[in-house]
């Protein structure tokens, strides 16, 4: 292992050198580019180690992924913002053939107008597609996360979206603990999931069904789902042992005492990290996957701190209906005997995040209400 | 070809599909499956071939089909090919099939990405010249002056059938051809012929529909070879983009394209005047393809 300095995009393309692929498809797109050109830099050297193929869009990514995980090959994608918009019918179509793929998106507004910022709009609006999604918060993750996240969608068949924010990581340069090729890829293995596609024999695979049989199946995806969170920790020890670090699906920083939490995910959450020694009182949990969401686990860490106040920061907005993380926050928190209130501060637009709004969104007085919305631009 | 010789051959789509009577599209399939196979993998986009496969776990035919979304067709066979590849299986033909849906409109930019980037594996257009699977509607394949149900009396499709094979030529791929389902000969020659070759290759083949075109399931057969007498449809082959062929020329002087129109429904109140200024875009377009096999002989 090295210390080197690389960008959140680098991490993510080394990652995926590191583990392993038979095959990277991608088109580029502001503000991913660096990752494809990571990769296509590895592969004209000869050390990526599977095909590179530039398609034509962002559609053909994904479809040619399918093709070649149906074919019981490791695929790997990447996109942000429009280009995952554009991929939507394929998001679909991939988890509910079953086929693992892991894809990163960096966080990035969609239009109109055209804007860069990281909105997480273009990942939260794939929630309900049958993917895994995992939010980072830094460079380090990503390249951890996207390495994990081979093992975990190969397991339960099921692709998997690595995010994070545009230019807050995607950009920014950090110190990467690289592992070398040769763990690395002792650690991901070689594909660990049986092809579909199998020539010689007869097979209709996801042709024409009926809801009766439909139903069942998305039962049984759902279901498997449920196991990512299981899956995802026990991938982790495995990675602390051999890496020396690790994660679990949320985590959290309270203090003893502490009755007031932030809830973040992606960069917000290593913003919030830093902020802590100034805001008095107050903790941090970073929601690191959101689908599956850890309901449970979230229910569990707030009433073991007898949490009274959840200050969410949503770097999104459902228009007619508020910050995303928020609402599934609500609706987790719902069975609990004593649930916080939450107070909802929208960062829509990708807006960064400072310390004068967190102080604002902290010291709101919420008047007995038990959920309230902030504008970050308006603080 | 003798008709025990075609019998004898092993036949890769099972009885009991779903095709309508005199599907030209199953008969098309039937010959493809029997040419290429058995060592064969089929990428389907949603066509009438979505529905005559079956409903899993039951499939109509011994190679396996991966379905795959409407646009998607181009650039699954892409990622299949390099799939098999990694899996050590370079030998199996990736055949991806489409409508003329899948081909001319909603999957014209997958396929030609995958044309440009010379993808080593056979697309196969067959093409009934409307969404027949969903009842009738125009595509960019529907003949001028055809009705349809998105172009019913008094209206009908107006503009030329779109030229998917100029388009594919100018790929400069190596290899597309035309083909239909009367000329059973012909198209399996195409298909080994292309089969041996690597890189992309593209197979257009008329599969006459008769709900869609309004004819009886008996005339299949009969239509698909006068759209070839009446130059209508062509039997040729492009090399490289360049190298233009005619496999199958018309005996004597082209029959009259009248001959063709009358009997299919959707041609049935084509005024005089259409059916003259489609006869002149069939004979402009013969010359030209005559040219370029002239051309091509230099």
């Amino acid at each position: 292992m090295a210390f080197e300095i690389m960008s959140g995009s680098q991490a993510a393309a080394v990652a995926v050198q590191r583990s392993g692929v038979d095959m990277v498809s991608a088109y580029p797109i502001t503000p991913q580019t660096a990752i494809v050109e990571t990769l296509a830099n590895f592969d004209a050297r000869g050390e990526l180690g599977g095909e590179f193929v530039s398609v034509e869009s962002e559609y053909a990514a994904l479809a040619s992924c399918y093709g070649a995980a149906a074919a019981g090959a490791r695929a790997f994608t990447a996109t942000a913002s429009h280009g995952l918009a554009y991929m939507h019918e394929v998001i679909h179509w991939c988890s509910g053939a079953r086929v693992p793929i892991v894809m990163v998106n960096v966080n990035r507004t969609i239009g109109a107008p055209w804007c860069l910022d990281p909105d997480q709009g273009d990942s939260l609006s794939q929630r309900d597609t049958g993917w895994m999604q995992i939010y980072c918060s830094g460079a380090q993750e990503v390249l951890d996360t996207v390495m994990q996240a081979f093992l975990l969608s190969e397991e339960l068949l099921l692709p998997c979206m690595v995010i994070f924010d545009g230019f807050y990581i995607s950009h920014t340069y950090e110190a990467v603990d690289v592992p070398d090729l040769e763990t690395a890829r002792a650690f991901v293995g070689p594909p660990a999931f049986e092809a579909q596609l199998i020539p010689g024999g007869p097979a209709n695979l996801h042709g024409l069904t009926t809801g009766d049989k439909q139903i069942g199946l998305v039962k049984n995806r759902h279901n498997c789902m449920l196991r990512a969170p299981e899956v995802f920790r026990r991938i982790n020890s495995r990675f602390k042992e051999t890496f020396g670090r690790g994660y679990d699906v949320i985590d959290s920083v309270i203090p003893p005492g502490v009755k007031t939490v932030i809830l973040a995910a992606g960069a917000t959450a290593e913003t919030v990290r830093w902020a802590l020694p100034k805001l008095e009182g107050t903790g941090l949990i970073q929601l690191r996957m959101f689908r599956p969401f850890p309901g449970p686990e979230l229910c569990s860490v707030l009433e073991a701190h007898d949490i009274e106040k959840v200050v969410v920061i949503d770097r999104n907005c459902s228009t007619g209906m508020g910050g995303i993380f928020a609402q599934e926050l609500q609706a987790a928190i719902y069975g609990m005997e004593k649930p916080p209130a939450v107070r909802d501060l929208i960062l829509a637009g990708g807006i960064d995040l400072t310390l004068g709004m967190l102080d604002s969104a902290l010291e709101e007085d919420m008047a007995g209400e038990r959920s309230g919305q902030q504008w970050g631009d308006e603080l | 070809m003798r008709i025990e010789e075609i019998t004898a051959k092993q036949e890769m789509l099972n009885a009991g599909h779903n095709a309508c009577p005199g599907c030209g599209a199953a008969l098309a399939v039937r010959y493809l499956t029997r040419a290429l196979g058995p060592d064969l993998a089929i990428v389907l986009t949603a066509s009438c071939w979505s529905i005559i496969a079956g409903m899993p776990p039951l499939t109509a035919l011994k190679c396996p089909i991966l379905h795959c979304p409407f646009p998607s067709a181009g650039s699954v066979g892409s990622g299949v090919r390099r799939g098999l590849n990694a899996k050590g299986k370079h030998d199996t033909t990736v055949v991806v099939l489409a409508g003329d849906g899948g081909t001319f409109d909603i999957g014209l930019q997958a396929l030609s990405g995958a044309a440009q980037r010379n993808e080593d594996y056979m697309f196969v257009c067959y093409d009934n010249e409307a969404y027949m699977n969903t009842g009738m509607q125009t595509s960019s394949a529907t003949p001028f002056g055809a009705r349809t149900n998105t172009a019913p009396y008094p209206l009908f499709k107006e503009g030329q059938k779109k030229d998917i094979m100029q388009i594919m030529a100018a790929h400069g791929i190596p290899y597309a051809a035309t083909a239909t389902v009367a000329y059973p000969e012909d198209m399996e020659r195409k298909l080994k012929k292309a089969q041996e070759i690597r890189g992309f290759r593209f197979m257009h083949i008329l599969s006459p529909c008769p709900p869609g075109w309004g004819t009886e399931s008996s005339d299949t057969i009969h239509l698909s070879r006068l759209a070839v007498r009446t130059g209508f449809f062509p039997l040729y082959e492009v090399f490289n983009g360049t190298s233009w062929k005619m496999t199958c020329r018309p005996e004597g002087k082209r029959a009259p394209l009248r001959d063709y129109l009358a009997g299919q429904r959707r041609f049935k109140q084509m005024e005089e005047a259409r059916i003259e200024a489609l006869q002149e875009e069939v004979d402009h377009d013969w010359e030209k393809l005559l040219e370029k096999i002239e051309a091509s002989r230099l």
